[in-house]
């Protein structure tokens, strides 16, 4: 019988893998200097060592973007989202040009065709109800309704397709005429769950599925290969997928803001079941990205669990128990989930540290990093804060100012990469260069 | 039968809020007392959500508490009362920016607490702004954003409203995702509000309301 791996063995491997990169076709990666193989290992060294809550030779720095590689280049959002190429030539650009130590990859701005191919409705981007020089933004609604609950915890795969997808991609109504895959079961009855498979609408669902895939596969093209070239420069992409807390995932594009609010009084049981129904799929969803991609680490973006949208009660009894499974589920796969605290997380703090020490790493906006080290920092591994306000319209030395006082305080003894807090589309260049040299110069551990 | 009403909306027991006002309303109340009563338990949430103790699932359920009140108790009434108004205020995201779950907490909170809110919606351009303001005539302007373009458009905005020459007449107040005082400075406005009660503080304080 095979051995099980340990949760730490399955995270050893994966950083192993990422410290012997192979090309595309499965051979050892071909550096192209032997300082950017150096500089390539030290950095995912530096990182994997950040996270461990040991001390690395310095603070590791990075810059996790939304659209600011783009607007860097002087290429406007819908430029980055039409044209694959250009979009990783910009970001090709912003790595080499500000030497992060780690990047995040250029997927950021997604394939504008595809969502046209299959008449994405969940968003506005440029073009498509905002501006061409605007970022992509969500269009809230109800795309699932109150007294759907029930459907949702019986078969989320079967809501998903029948009910959701269609009211999110106009391309995909079809699927709404598709029977449950689990009718699939004997030669008796076998062909009846076919048959819709033969009619016009679904038929047209299936073509436009053809044609969005061969774009995804085109955009994805070029995305790979821009990573693939940064690695031969020494550059890793740390970023090995995304999933989702349970809450949120209700509650920002299901039920809505309003709505799972709502549902929090209004039924609150049947949330509370959702959000357990959903939560071995929001494990899975990490831990397959994480094996596709040989990338231990999942961002988890956090967005209504902030300061000021619940109590703390409220918190601990809706948002912080699935959150908190999906975590210790990824982080038994081996996996290092990366949740990112947008907005303020003072009150959170003390809850959200209940967590296996120096296997997460926790992207801290708004909240003060020095008591976010003295609670969550003792179990995570912290990385932020720098304001994006401060990016934007603050000076240069205000930035080297304020990092200094990050490195003095969160940077303490290992355990925190230095960064920005939240994520933006503009700031000003010289600022976000002073943040990553005063790291590399002031941020060396002695 | 009022003051249970008032309580119940308070705190958040909103099936016995509404049965309570269907009571009412079979009863005889005056529409007009239901509605005040209804607005009184909407100051309580208010100060509630100012201390702490409340949230934003609270101001969501007492804006549909609010507006089921409302549809409940208006074909009793000719028309709706004029309540008595402390001021005027245009508030809207600003151009580029389609956010809105926060612009309208800080609406209805406002509405609630006795402003006549002109509510421009999302994707406002400054021009719409000032048209607005030469119509409706408001005392107090709010920009609300949530991504960092809107720093930019909240400076172009204030300067659109300069430029008409109207800068003197509103007070402006912005809020919303990363604003903080530092933008406050770079846009030029008059105030940033952290959260939708300190909205609601700086424009009573601009119009002298208490």
């Amino acid at each position: 019988m095979e051995k099980q791996l340990s949760p730490d063995e399955k995270q050893e491997a994966l950083w192993q893998g990422l410290l012997s990169p192979k090309d595309p076709q499965g051979n050892d990666l071909q550096f192209q200097s032997p300082e950017a193989e150096a500089n390539y290992k030290a950095s995912i060294t530096r990182i994997k060592d950040a996270i461990q809550l040991k001390e690395p030779d310095r603070v590791p720095v990075t810059v996790f973007p939304n659209m600011f590689p783009f607007t860097y280049s002087g290429m406007t959002v819908q430029e980055a989202m039409y044209d694959y190429d250009k979009c990783a030539t910009a970001f090709k650009k912003f790595v080499l040009d500000f030497e992060p130590d780690i990047h995040w990859g250029a997927a950021g701005p997604g394939p504008g065709k595809f969502f046209e191919i299959l008449d994405y409705k969940l968003y506005s981007w440029p073009g498509h109800g905002v501006a061409p020089e605007y970022s992509y933004q969500c269009n809230e609604g109800e795309y699932m309704t109150a007294d759907e609950y029930d459907l949702l915890i019986t078969d989320p795969s079967f809501f998903f397709r029948n009910f959701y997808l269609p009211r999110v991609f106009g391309a995909l109504d079809g699927f709404k005429m598709l029977p449950p895959l689990t009718s699939i079961l004997e030669m008796y009855g076998v062909a009846f769950s076919f048959i819709p498979y033969g009619l016009p609408p679904v038929q047209g669902t299936f073509k436009a599925l053809f044609e969005a895939g061969a774009e995804a596969l085109k955009w994805a093209g070029a995305m790979g290969g821009v990573d693939g070239e940064l690695a031969t420069l020494g550059f890793p992409n740390i970023l090995g997928g995304f999933t989702k807390a349970p809450f949120d995932t209700i509650g920002d594009t299901l039920r809505g803001t309003k709505g799972i609010m709502l549902d929090m009084y209004r039924r609150p049981d049947k949330l509370l079941q959702a959000m357990e129904a959903i939560t071995p799929i929001m494990i899975s969803m990490g831990v397959g990205a994480a094996q596709q991609t040989g990338n231990p680490l999942i961002f988890i973006p956090l967005h209504k669990g902030a300061d000021g949208f619940l109590s703390d009660e409220q918190f601990e009894k809706f948002y912080w128990p699935t959150l908190r499974k999906v975590i210790v589920g990824l982080t038994d796969a081996g996996c290092v989930p990366l949740p990112a605290a947008e907005g303020g997380y003072s009150s959170r703090l003390k809850i959200v540290k209940d967590l296996p020490r120096g296997k997460t790493v926790w992207m801290i906006d708004q909240t003060d990093m020095a008591k976010a080290k003295e609670t969550l920092g003792q179990n995570a591994c912290l990385l932020g804060n720098v304001p994006s306000v401060m990016l934007s319209v603050g000076t240069p030395q205000e930035v080297r100012d304020y990092a200094k006082k990050l490195i003095d305080t969160a940077g303490k003894d290992g355990g925190f990469i230095m960064g920005n807090g939240s994520f933006f589309d503009h700031a000003k260049p010289e600022n976000v260069k002073a943040m990553v040299d005063f790291t590399k110069e002031y941020g060396v551990y002695k | 039968m009022s003051k249970e009403l008032v309580k119940a909306i308070a705190d958040m027991r909103e099936e016995e809020a509404l049965k309570l006002v269907r009571e009412m309303v079979e009863g005889g109340s005056e529409p007009m007392a239901i509605l005040d009563a209804a607005r009184e338990a909407m100051t309580i949430v208010g100060q509630r959500y100012d201390e702490g103790t409340y949230f934003l699932p609270e101001l969501m359920l007492a804006g549909e508490m609010m507006n089921q009140i409302t549809d409940i108790v208006k074909p009793e009434m000719a028309k709706l009362p004029e309540i008595e108004r402390h001021g005027k205020v245009v508030i809207g995201t600003v151009e580029g920016d389609i956010h809105d779950v926060g612009k309208n907490i800080v609406s209805f909170m406002l509405d609630v607490n006795g402003f006549d809110v002109l509510d421009l919606g999302v994707a406002v351009s400054p021009r719409k702004f000032v048209e607005a303001i030469r119509d409706f005539q408001p005392q107090v302007v709010g920009l609300s954003g949530f991504l960092t373009l809107a720093f930019d458009v909240m400076k172009e905005t204030v300067e659109a409203i300069k430029t008409a020459g109207l800068r003197d007449e509103v007070k402006i107040m912005i809020g919303g995702g990363q604003v903080s005082e530092e933008i406050r400075k770079y846009a030029g406005a008059d105030a940033y509000g952290k959260d939708a009660m300190a909205g609601v503080s700086l424009a009573q304080k601009w119009v002298g309301a208490k």
